[in-house]
């Protein structure tokens, strides 16, 4: 069944949190619920599917992490969804309840993150050394490293360089510069991307994204219903894909390559359009090597070509593709499961809404997220 | 040898996973091949990840072959590694074409280079484990 079009998002909310010392994460789930349904006019009572995964540190739950937060909302939800695939989660759960409200199992689904990464969090620990990480852990399996070793790879088989990565995240930082909410808004250099500390090599330390406390929530609901609300205009869902890949980085089969080209491949296929008609990417970036592999994956520009794509200013407002018009995860918010700021940007675009740099008049818009140590990937293409 | 290294993250065997771990106390490293469809495959499963057969083969690797990737890890909020920096967190492909992760030792590290030929060391992590670690070859 072809669900395309047949589902929109009515809410959208991001909270202007960054920093929320002494808050626990439900607190912010509750105000971005709160806040994304009163967008679209609704109560919680008009809400029959629930979304969200709480399970890693800094998100304030723990095992039945469902469950858990259900109760703290006082909410009996008939749909439900907490799958965990690190940062795409929140795509994830949007394209599955999009293809329940298209199937008839819901018919208000709300999706929502919070995180306090930044107050709360706790990126370095490993799970303890039992089945396949008895052969992981011992070694000190760092994420920034992880990624590293994605990008060393690069590095190594097409000459893509550090300047290059840093482009990606001084093109970032100039789009925070507008958004009164990014986390860091201090214009940037490539120079001083490259003179940060160095993490993990060849991982600098801003080639890292932020880290904050914050949240968001999306509301969607059938398409036929949605232009009865009288709201915002509603922004269609036209695609989704998920893949997953490795969840060890020893197991991953091309480190230069994600499996964006699978499930890219399947977003765009499913909505019916083709590159050139994307208006605007918003791209899951934990680390610029995530944006890199990404433009690659998805066909933005051919493997092995990201680095010249970077130079040309494809990304940048005024290029052809321009990503995280918000400022991204590397500039403006990333509480830990960053996929759900690239489904708001895109609404907010598609909505002349963007806090950051609002394109102009852009029709169809792209969501990635990137999970795990490269491990998995979700597409959502919008439209309005 | 090196020291011990008693704050690494000891290994939690299982009765499937001793044979590896006595096998590196022993200077062995082992990977797996099935006897159905002669796939080698690392890390050890008591199953054929490619055909699903069960009991697949240990076979004692060379030991040697070549640095896939590495990082060099430099800051870390890990207090169980905080000691060892900086360390190389690198996958290495082996010569029976299995890629596993390890670190780099007894090397320049700031040296290191892609698809250089590395042969594996064994260190001991304290509690009876010998780690399988990996160290760039003396040319």
């Amino acid at each position: 069944m072809n669900w395309s079009g047949k589902v929109a998002i009515v809410g959208a909310y991001e909270s202007p949190r960054r920093k929320a010392p002494n808050v626990h994460p439900y607190t912010i789930q509750a105000e971005c619920i709160q806040a994304a349904l009163a967008e679209a006019g609704l109560t919680i009572a008009d809400v029959d599917g629930f979304c969200t995964a709480t399970g890693l540190p800094g998100e304030g739950g723990t095992q039945m992490n469902i469950l858990e937060i259900a109760d703290w909302m006082g909410i009996t939800p008939l749909y439900h969804d907490s799958t965990d695939t690190g940062g795409t989660a929140p795509i994830t759960h949007i394209g599955h309840a999009a293809s329940a409200i298209a199937c008839g199992d819901a018919d208000v689904v709300v999706v929502s993150y919070a995180g306090c990464s930044l107050s709360a969090g706790d990126f370095d620990s490993t799970p303890p050394a039992w089945g396949a990480w008895q052969y992981e852990a011992p070694y000190g399996i760092n994420i920034a490293a992880s990624y590293g070793l994605a990008a060393q790879r690069h590095m190594h088989e097409f000459g893509t360089t550090s300047e290059h990565l840093a482009k990606i995240a001084v093109a970032c930082r100039a789009n925070a510069a507008l958004n009164p909410d990014a986390r860091f808004r201090k214009d940037m250099t490539v120079e001083e991307v490259l003179a940060s500390p160095m993490i993990a090599d060849p991982i600098h330390r801003n080639d890292c994204c932020c880290v904050t406390d914050s949240g968001g929530a999306v509301v969607l609901m059938s398409a036929e219903r949605a232009r009865s609300l009288g709201g915002k205009k509603p922004v269609y869902v036209l695609g989704f894909g998920e893949a997953i890949e490795q969840y060890h980085m020893s197991q991953m089969p091309d480190f230069t390559r994600t499996v964006a080209h699978v499930s890219g491949q399947r977003a765009m296929k499913m909505a019916g359009v083709t590159h050139g008609e994307i208006d605007c990417l918003q791209l899951y970036d934990s680390f610029t090597i995530t944006v890199l592999l990404t433009l690659e994956a998805l066909g933005f520009c051919s493997k092995g070509e990201g680095g010249a794509f970077v130079d040309s200013g494809a990304i940048l407002p005024a290029g052809q593709f321009p990503i995280n018009t918000d400022g991204g995860g590397m500039s403006s918010n990333h509480p830990g499961r960053r996929g759900i700021f690239t489904v708001i940007e895109s609404v907010r675009q598609l909505r002349g809404e963007s806090p950051g740099v609002q394109l102009d008049n852009p029709r169809i818009a792209l969501a990635h997220g990137t999970g795990g140590s490269l491990s998995n990937t979700s597409t959502l293409v919008l439209g309005i | 040898m090196n020291e011990p290294t008693l704050n690494s993250p000891l290994p939690m065997t299982d009765e499937f996973s001793q044979y590896f771990w006595e096998g590196a106390k022993k200077g062995k490293l082992f990977i797996q091949r099935c006897n159905q469809c002669d796939q080698t495959q690392f890390y050890p499963r008591p199953f054929c990840k490619h055909c699903l057969a069960t009991e697949p083969e240990w076979i004692e690797a060379k030991g040697t072959g070549k640095l896939h990737t590495f990082s060099v890890v430099r800051r870390t909020s890990d207090p169980r590694f905080v000691d060892k920096l900086p360390y190389v967190q690198a996958v290495v492909e082996l010569d029976e074409g299995v890629r596993m992760t390890t670190n780099i030792v007894n090397s320049d590290v700031e040296n290191l280079r892609c698809d250089m030929p590395v042969h594996v060391v064994f260190e001991d992590i304290g509690r009876d484990f010998m780690l399988p670690q990996f160290a760039t070859v003396k040319r």
